[in-house]
């Protein structure tokens, strides 16, 4: 029965984000960093998240304007590489003559904020359900099931803009409102991982001393499918930080004048014939950030499961 | 397998009921509907005669039955903002989203099946990894940037394609880029995954050594397998595509279901709002059912699962 609840589309979740369970043992903490290393791609994705979690932390030094700061006698100044660029503004300033590098910096901010926040709640919520469908079975395992496939019929985006539009948009409303859609591949993946320790020998271990089953959720189990925790929660960053994007593109996410890089696309789209840097800049830090977690998620799976790599 | 389909017949009609409840009290719960309503500056005697009126001072149970009943029936009221009724509103708009979707199912499936076939045929060759980059790529570009670059390329430079409206063919060509090469990459994924397992298979390499040719082997022989496990995820895709209208048909105001989906969002059209989530929802219910019945069909292992 609860097989039947299982959509396919559950099958191509897990795959795309499941590492064998076998990897999990074998990788002793020296056996992942030795392999680690040998993936450039993951190396190349995590030396770019590390630059952009300086930008965001350092931004308030690294800054040399104020990002709100309108100044009416600067609109739309192009960056340095610009014949008309100049070294008080290195990338610019936009229509309202505030610093686009201030911007940015304080952007990156936001997207990394939303992007942790939204992975940590739905993470929470999504690997509870995981870990109890999967270790307890039965009308457990049929009622997240069921509570899964709904969430999946509803498209996110949609969900989340009406939710955000009726609410009133803000950035903490935006964050909940993600975290608390966003658990479905937790756990799906979850599920499926703990299906498959779950009678494994340290488990059984565990039950037959008498171990209460809080602990045998959260002290043996977890800790053995935190891999694949890991690998979905650095997809589902990247996911959440594209929807805000989207969200705030369309006008209905973090509101102004907060500089999210969507909504700097979304101010920025009426001037780009003549001033292309106004998006692209935005729009190509959004997507190298996107492109870095991707680049550690996929690393890291392939790392986590040298044996499913294709 | 008759009993296959009924259990996931009823699955289905009882997710379609569940969708239809929290579409309901998502909005309910949201906010003081009555409020909206009455719009910005909005006495608070005009708030409750609007709560009045339109019977939102009844128990939410009461309301959603008959919401629900009346939605049964057909009836899915009058839109707050185009004064219509909602029902011929979605349905004139339906069409539009539904072309889109399919259109660009086609454009990704037609870059991933070849690039698919190629990058498992020369695995590990600079194709293969080129083929995987771009869709790493692919899938980090947010599909809004893409096609204001589409439109910067298309419309503003070559003036080959009109930036916005909806009408002609051409209105379609940018939308379905935009919204189909997001699709692209799990499709290539899945087809590289599908013909690296198929092409080492016994039936496979009995062709091959039978001296077919390599061209009949590819397609007839494996191809047909690897694509197997595609049906199931283009049911999804295609989900997952009419969801991305919303953004896609908003960017170049093509007149389908996502438009109005953010028309009535952005207006707070709450009967429109309830219908349009209430209909990709089970849209996305029915696709999943028929590509669930479509694969215990092809592998009749699923069927006893």
């Amino acid at each position: 029965m609860p097989g039947l609840i299982r959509a396919s589309v559950w099958h191509e979740m897990t795959i795309a984000a499941a590492p064998s369970p076998s990897a999990a043992e074998d990788s002793a903490a020296t056996g992942f960093a030795h392999r680690a290393v040998r993936e450039p791609a993951l190396m190349i994705g995590l030396a770019l998240i590390g630059v952009f979690v300086t930008l965001a932390v350092f931004a308030q030094v690294l800054a040399t304007h104020d990002p709100y700061a309108q100044d009416l006698t600067r609109r739309t100044i192009p960056p340095l590489w610009y014949a008309k660029g100049n070294w008080d503004h290195l990338l610019g300033t936009d229509p309202l003559g505030r610093d686009y590098l201030a911007r940015l910096l304080f952007g990156a901010r936001i997207s990394l904020l939303i992007g942790f926040c939204v992975a940590a709640l739905a993470g929470v919520i999504g690997t509870v359900m995981g870990l109890a469908a999967g270790y307890f079975g039965g009308k457990v395992d049929i009622a997240v099931s069921f509570l899964v496939t709904t969430r999946l019929a509803m498209p996110v985006i949609l969900v989340a803009l009406a939710v955000v539009a009726l609410i009133g948009s803000s950035l903490v409303v935006v964050i909940l409102v993600l975290g608390l859609l966003k658990w479905d591949r937790f756990a799906v993946v979850i599920r499926s991982a703990t299906q498959q320790v779950r009678s494994l020998d340290y488990v059984t271990a565990a039950e037959a001393i008498g171990a209460s089953r809080w602990r045998i959720l959260f002290g043996e189990i977890l800790p053995n499918v935190a891999p694949h925790l890991i690998v979905v929660a650095t997809l589902e960053m990247a996911s959440a930080i594209l929807l805000e994007a989207a969200l705030s593109f369309l006008g209905l996410g973090v509101q102004p004048p907060l500089p999210s890089w969507g909504l700097m696309i979304s101010e920025a789209k009426a001037y780009m014939f003549f001033s292309f840097w106004l998006i692209a800049l935005p729009g190509g830090a959004l997507a190298v950030l996107i492109l870095a977690i991707n680049l550690v998620g996929d690393g890291l799976r392939d790392v986590l499961a040298p044996d499913g790599r294709g | 397998m008759a009993r296959f389909v009924v259990t996931r017949l009823a699955l289905a009609l009882a997710v379609a009921l569940a969708v239809s409840i929290i579409a309901f009290l998502l909005l309910r719960l949201s906010g003081d509907v009555a409020t909206a309503l009455a719009g910005e500056g909005a006495q608070q005697a005009d708030i409750e005669a609007v709560r009045k009126i339109y019977g939102l001072d009844r128990p939410v149970i009461v309301q959603y039955g008959e919401w629900l009943w009346r939605v049964m029936s057909g009836d899915f009221g009058t839109s707050l903002y185009f004064k219509t009724d909602v029902a011929s509103l979605v349905l004139s708009k339906l069409p539009t989203t539904l072309v889109l979707g399919l259109s660009s199912l086609v454009f990704s499936l037609l870059i991933a099946i070849p690039l698919g076939i190629i990058a498992a045929l020369y695995r590990n060759s600079l194709i293969d990894r080129l083929a995987l980059g771009l869709a790493v790529i692919g899938q980090a570009l947010p599909n809004f940037f893409f096609a204001l670059l589409l439109i910067m390329v298309f419309s503003i430079t070559l003036r080959w394609l009109p930036v916005s409206g909806s009408g002609t063919w051409k209105h379609f060509v940018m939308p379905t880029i935009a919204l189909g090469y997001y699709a692209a990459p799990a499709f290539m994924r899945l087809i590289r995954a599908g013909m690296i397992e198929v092409l080492s298979a016994d039936y496979v390499r009995t062709a091959r050594a039978k001296g077919l040719p390599a061209r009949l082997v590819i397609f007839k022989h494996a191809l047909r397998n690897a694509i197997v496990p595609v049906v199931a995820l283009t049911a999804v895709q295609l989900g997952f595509l009419l969801g991305g209208s919303v953004v896609i048909e908003t960017i170049f105001a093509l007149d389908g279901l996502g438009y109005l989906a953010y028309q009535s969002i952005a207006n707070k059209d709450f009967p429109v709002m309830q219908v349009v989530v209430l209909l990709l929802s089970l849209v996305y219910v029915g696709l999943t059912l028929m590509a669930d019945i479509a694969n215990a069909w092809l592998d009749p292992r699923i069927r006893v699962a």
